[in-house]
C-alpha cells in the first residue's frame, strides 16, 4: 500500500471500492453520489452547512509508525457519513480502530490518506472553530480545579465573559445534576459523577458535535445504565450530534439511532445498522422485542467480522 | 491515643530515650568530651538554667558561686544567697525568669548562643539566596526544555555534568572567584547544588501531563501558552515541591561545606571548624545541632508552602 499510483488512478480505484461496498451493505451507507468528486460538493462553506451532513469521511486511511517493518494499519478505506442530530455508535473488537476513527473525526489524529469533512469544512478547521466536545473513558478532569472550574476550563480558553462563564457553568451543572458539588475537587467525586462533570465540560461551550470515547467503560453496570439514561436525556435537550465509541452491544443499541460495526484486520466498517427503536427511550426500551432483535443483529455482525480474517 | 498523636509522640519518646542513653553512657564510660560530648554539655552552649535560692537564705561564698557558674553546665544550682556582682552577668543573659517556691529559676543564654545564632542567620541567608537562584534557574531551564524538546537533548548533558561536579573541589574555586568573605561565593555553590534536583523534577512534571489532558486541550484549539499555564504548570507543581524538598536540605549542606573552605568568622561552617580546631567540641556540636534545626525548619516551610499552594493534592486527602 505504501507505493501508490498517480493521484488520478488512486481516486478511480477508491471509487471502485466504494461501489462494491454500497452494493454489499445492508442498509446502504448514505454516502453522497460517489460520481461527484467529494472536494467539489463541499467546497462552498455556507451551502454545505445547510445540508444535514455533519461528518463525511472519504477513503480515510491511517497508518501508524514509519518504515515498512513498524507500520501498523489502524484504519483502511473508511467511508462514512453522519447526519445532524444523529446518535451514532462505533462498535467493534479491540484494535478495530474505532477510537482512531473518532480521533480522525475530531482532528486529534491526521489521516494518512483520504479526507475528513466536518460541518462542511475540514476536520482541522472544525476543531479550530471549536465544533467538538470530547469525553474520554477516563474523566480527565484537572485535579487542581474544582468541579465548577473544570467545567469553566473551555470557557476560559474561549474568552467567555465572566458573567456568561458563570451562567453556562450553572446551566451545565444543573443539566448533569451536580450543582451541589460545584466546589468539590474531582477526587471527592465517584467515577460516575466525575464522568458527568466531563460531559458538562464538553457541552459547556455548545459544540455541535459530541465525541465520546468509551465514556462509561470504566463504570459499574448499574452506574452505566443510569448514565445511559442521563445521556439520552441530555441528547434530547441539547439536540447535539453524538458519536459514541463503545464495547457494549447493549449500550450501543440502547443509545443510538445508528450503530456502525467495525472489524479488525482489516480495520474497516463492515455493517451499518439503523436502530429504529421508539423514542423516548427509557427503562422499558430494554424489554422491547425489537431491542433484542437489534442486539442480535449487532452481535451477529460482530461475529461475522471475526469469521472473515482477510 | 489517636493515630496522629501516635505519629508525633513515638519519635519524641525515641529521641528522649536516645538522649538519656547518650548522657548516661558518656558519664558511665568516662568518654572524653573531645570524642563525644554529653548532650547536656552541648546544650549548655545554647541555653543554661540557673537556680538561685532566695535572698533570705544563708549566703554563698563568692568564689564558690563563680566556680559553679564557670563550669558551664546545663543546670547550675546556687544554694544560698549570692552577691549581686556575681549574679549580674547571669541576669544580663536571662531569657526567661520565674519563681519556683523558695527559688528563682533563670533560663539564660548559653555562652555560645549569640555567636551561633549570628552565624546561623548568616549561613541561612547564603542557603536561601542560593536556593532562590538555583531554583529560579532550574525552573527556567525546565520551562525551556519542556517547550522545545530539542533543547532538552542539548542541555541535559550539562545539567548532569553540573550535578556530578564534586562540590568539595568546586567550593575553593567559587571562593576564589567571588571573594572568600563575600556570601555570594557560597550562594554560587548552593545554586549549582540545587539546580539539578529542581530542574529535573520540574521537567518531569511539565512533560508528564496525561495524554488525554493534552488531547482535551487540543480539541479546544488551545494555544501552547494556554496549555503551559492551564495544564503543564499545575501538573508540575507536586514535582517541583519534591525537588524543592531535596534542594532545601542540599542548600544547607552546600552553604556549610562552602564555608569549610573559608569565609567570614561569623559563618556557621567557619565557627564549627574553628571550635573543633580548638578542641571545643561541645560548641561545635551545638552549632551542628542548630544547622540541623534550620534544615528541618526549611523543610517544614517548604511543606507548608506545598500544602497551601496545592489543597487538591492527594497527599493531603484525609
Amino acid at each position: 500500500m505504501s507505493t501508490r499510483g498517480p493521484p488520478g488512478v488512486q481516486v478511480r480505484l477508491r471509487f471502485a471500492v466504494n461501489f462494491g461496498k454500497i452494493a454489499f451493505q445492508q442498509p446502504p451507507l448514505p454516502i453522497p453520489d460517489a460520481n461527484i468528486p467529494i472536494r467539489d460538493s463541499f467546497s462552498t462553506g455556507n451551502d454545505a452547512a445547510m445540508t444535514d451532513q455533519v461528518v463525511l469521511l472519504d477513503g480515510v486511511d491511517k497508518t501508524f509508525g514509519d518504515g515498512a517493518v513498524n507500520q501498523v494499519q489502524a484504519l483502511s478505506d473508511i467511508n462514512l457519513s453522519i447526519g445532524r442530530n444523529e446518535f451514532t455508535s462505533l462498535i467493534g473488537p479491540s484494535g478495530c480502530g474505532k477510537s482512531t476513527l473518532l480521533r480522525v473525526i475530531g482532528d486529534l489524529i491526521t489521516p494518512t490518506a483520504g479526507q475528513a469533512q466536518v460541518n462542511g469544512k475540514s476536520a482541522r478547521q472544525a476543531r479550530l472553530d471549536r465544533d467538538y466536545g470530547m469525553v474520554f473513558q477516563a474523566a480527565t478532569l484537572y485535579d487542581w480545579r474544582t468541579v465548577a472550574r473544570n467545567v469553566q476550563l473551555p470557557l476560559e480558553l474561549m474568552k467567555y465573559s465572566k458573567q456568561k462563564k458563570e451562567q453556562r457553568t450553572q446551566e451545565m451543572l444543573d443539566l448533569v445534576e451536580l450543582s451541589d458539588f460545584a466546589r468539590y475537587y474531582p477526587w471527592q467525586l465517584s467515577g460516575g459523577m466525575q464522568q458527568r462533570v466531563a460531559i458538562a465540560r464538553a457541552l459547556a461551550f455548545e459544540p455541535s458535535i459530541l465525541l465520546m470515547d468509551e465514556p462509561f467503560g470504566a463504570l459499574d453496570e448499574m452506574t452505566r445504565e443510569r448514565m445511559n439514561l442521563e445521556l439520552l436525556d441530555i441528547w434530547r435537550k441539547t439536540n447535539i450530534t453524538v458519536i459514541f465509541v463503545t464495547h457494549s452491544i447493549t449500550e450501543a443499541v440502547f443509545l443510538s439511532t445508528r450503530v456502525i460495526v467495525m472489524s479488525s484486520r482489516p480495520e474497516r466498517i463492515i455493517n451499518d445498522i439503523a436502530i429504529d427503536l421508539p423514542k423516548p427511550r427509557g427503562m422499558k426500551t430494554r424489554e422491547n422485542v425489537r431491542f433484542f432483535e437489534l442486539e442480535t443483529e449487532v452481535r451477529e455482525a460482530l461475529r461475522e467480522s471475526e469469521r472473515h480474517p482477510e | 491515643m489517636s493515630e496522629r498523636n501516635q505519629r508525633i509522640v513515638a519519635p519524641v519518646l525515641i529521641l528522649v530515650a536516645i538522649i538519656v542513653a547518650w548522657e548516661g553512657l558518656v558519664t558511665a564510660l568516662h568518654i572524653e568530651q573531645f570524642l563525644l560530648p554529653k548532650p547536656s554539655a552541648i546544650l549548655s552552649n545554647l541555653v543554661r538554667v540557673v537556680i538561685v535560692d532566695r535572698a533570705d537564705h544563708a549566703p554563698l561564698a563568692d568564689n564558690k558561686a563563680a566556680a559553679r557558674l564557670r563550669a558551664n553546665r546545663l543546670l547550675v544550682r546556687l544554694p544560698g544567697r549570692v552577691a549581686p556582682a556575681i549574679l549580674q552577668p547571669v541576669e544580663e543573659a536571662v531569657i526567661v525568669e520565674f519563681d519556683r517556691g523558695q527559688q528563682r529559676v533563670l533560663v539564660t543564654k548559653g555562652v555560645n548562643l549569640t555567636p551561633i545564632v549570628q552565624a546561623s542567620w548568616f549561613t541561612l541567608r547564603e542557603a536561601l539566596g542560593g536556593l532562590a537562584m538555583g531554583g529560579l534557574a532550574g525552573i527556567l531551564v525546565a520551562l525551556v526544555t519542556a517547550r522545545w524538546t530539542a533543547t532538552r537533548e542539548a542541555l541535559l548533558p550539562f545539567a548532569i555534568a553540573a550535578n556530578s561536579m564534586p562540590i568539595i573541589a568546586f567550593a575553593p574555586i567559587m571562593n576564589n572567584w567571588f571573594g572568600i568573605d563575600n556570601p555570594f561565593s557560597k550562594m554560587a555553590i548552593v545554586t549549582i547544588m540545587v539546580f539539578f534536583p529542581i530542574m529535573i523534577n520540574t521537567v518531569r512534571g511539565l512533560i508528564s501531563v496525561p495524554p488525554r489532558a493534552l488531547e482535551l486541550m487540543r480539541s479546544y484549539a488551545a494555544s501552547d501558552f494556554a496549555i503551559l499555564f492551564k495544564a503543564r504548570i499545575p501538573n508540575a507543581l507536586p514535582y517541583l515541591f519534591s525537588g524543592l524538598k531535596v534542594a532545601g536540605a542540599l542548600a544547607m549542606i552546600g552553604a556549610i561545606v562552602g564555608e569549610y573552605f573559608g569565609g567570614p568568622r561569623i559563618a556557621l561552617g567557619v565557627f564549627i571548624t574553628q571550635e573543633a580546631a580548638l578542641f571545643r567540641f561541645a560548641s561545635a556540636w551545638a552549632a551542628i545541632l542548630v544547622a540541623c534545626l534550620m534544615g528541618i525548619a526549611l523543610y517544614l516551610v517548604i511543606l507548608l508552602a506545598e500544602r497551601l499552594s496545592m489543597p487538591w493534592h492527594s497527599l493531603f486527602r484525609e
